[in-house]
């Protein structure tokens, strides 16, 4: 059951969000045996912006997936967490968005698949410096189980 | 019947993790590359290896983790290939070979990743990249004993390490470190290579001894290696490449 997303109709995905799909309920299965659940009840998916995972592809991958094992009648929510950056020379903060304009399809591609190499394509607004940290909203993380024992 | 608990929140570790050993399951054996020392060949045998492995009838994949200066791709020769999307990414066949790189994303813009970073990129690849069936995965690592060497150590468990030096002393002793850190952790070691020799000495061999490690023999300098380079088929005929052809057997 994922709450406050549209369904994907595609019969057939060849993207890279199934992968991610996969290892998200591969933890959520591992931890809640670990755990000795009874019942997984809700689980609390964070997604960052830096990957531009397409959600409504992601939330098709998991309604694949979570057939036939105890995640079916789970409640997944999905959340986003806007990226934002901070330059270790100068110290600027920035988010993504204001990133967005220098780059183009094949660097988008690249940051999708592996976000760390963002850091090949933006530099500091300010100071140009190409040394800066990716704060928050990198990748997809689950923020919380919850579980009946 | 006991009574049922409701609702204990529990947080969850990277979810990356729990797939990277899916990822992996029909790899039958993991052979990294490596050594404490740059610039002593670790790409031109890790790549050479690979070559020499498929020419055998085996399939196998390369994985190029230098991020900072991949190179696999130039030795082979790599032109307009990319990883196709389906479920994750699978590499492109080269040469017979599935190769992964970041150079397929970011071409030669420099990426000046620090440790964190890297760790991030590198366990990212792994759970993303579905290699398929293959019964060998030779690992390009980078020099040192950083991120990468370590995060394949937690990461890749079942890899085996073969060890790249040159005869000199300043290669040895950082070899030696890398060596002692390997042995240390209890991964399998496959044994040492002496590359790039060019006068006769026992230096490597010494070494091999003093670690309880196997000398897999040693590589003469080869003045026509660098003409092949990009060249698969002309690398496959070098003496440099007969060589690999040895440690090919003894390891496989």
């Amino acid at each position: 059951m994922l709450k406050g997303l549209g369904s994907y109709k595609k019969t057939v995905i060849f993207v890279h969000e199934w992968a991610l799909a996969e290892a998200v309920i591969s933890t959520i299965l591992t931890v809640a045996k670990e755990e000795g659940a009874k019942e997984i009840t809700e689980a609390e998916i964070k997604i960052g912006s830096l990957q531009q995972i397409e959600v409504d592809v992601l939330t098709f991958a998991f309604q694949e997936l979570v057939k036939h094992t105890p995640l079916e009648k789970t409640e997944i929510k999905l959340k986003s967490e806007e990226a934002h950056f901070k330059c270790r020379a100068c110290g600027f903060e920035w988010n993504f968005n204001d990133a967005m304009s220098a780059l183009g399809g094949d660097e988008f591609e690249a940051i999708h698949f592996v976000p760390d190499l963002v850091h090949a394509f933006i530099r500091c607004p300010r100071c140009g410096s190409p040394d800066f940290e990716v704060m928050g909203g990198r990748g997809i993380w689950v923020e919380y189980i919850k579980i009946s024992r | 019947m006991g009574r049922v608990h409701k609702n204990f929140k529990i947080r969850a570790p990277d979810p990356r993790l729990a797939i990277i050993d899916e990822r992996l399951k029909d790899v039958e054996r993991i052979i990294v590359v490596v050594s404490g020392k740059g610039g002593v060949g670790k790409s031109l045998v890790a790549t050479t290896l690979s070559l020499m492995l498929a020419k055998r009838g085996h399939s196998v994949g390369l994985l190029d983790l230098d991020f900072h200066g991949p190179s696999c791709h130039i030795i082979l020769g790599a032109k307009g290939v990319m990883p196709t999307e389906e479920k994750g990414i699978i590499p492109p066949d080269v040469h017979g070979i599935k190769l992964m790189s970041v150079v397929y994303y970011v071409g030669d813009e420099p990426l000046p990743l620090r440790g964190t970073e890297i760790s991030d990129a590198f366990t990212e690849l792994l759970a993303i990249t579905r290699w398929g069936r293959v019964d060998y995965l030779i690992v390009d690592a980078p020099p040192g004993m950083g991120e990468e060497v370590l995060d394949i150590i937690r990461l890749m468990r079942r890899s085996e390490f073969l060890v790249i030096t040159t005869p000199s002393s300043l290669a040895l002793k950082t070899v030696s470190r890398l060596t002692r850190l390997l042995l240390e952790v209890k991964v399998p070691v496959l044994g040492v290579i002496e590359n790039m020799r060019i006068t006769e000495t026992k230096l490597v061999e010494k070494h091999a001894k003093m670690f309880g490690i196997k000398y897999l023999g040693s590589i003469l300098f080869d003045h026509d290696l660098e003409k092949c380079v990009g060249n698969p088929k002309r690398l496959l005929g070098t003496k440099f490449a007969g060589n690999i052809k040895d440690v090919a057997k003894e390891i496989s």
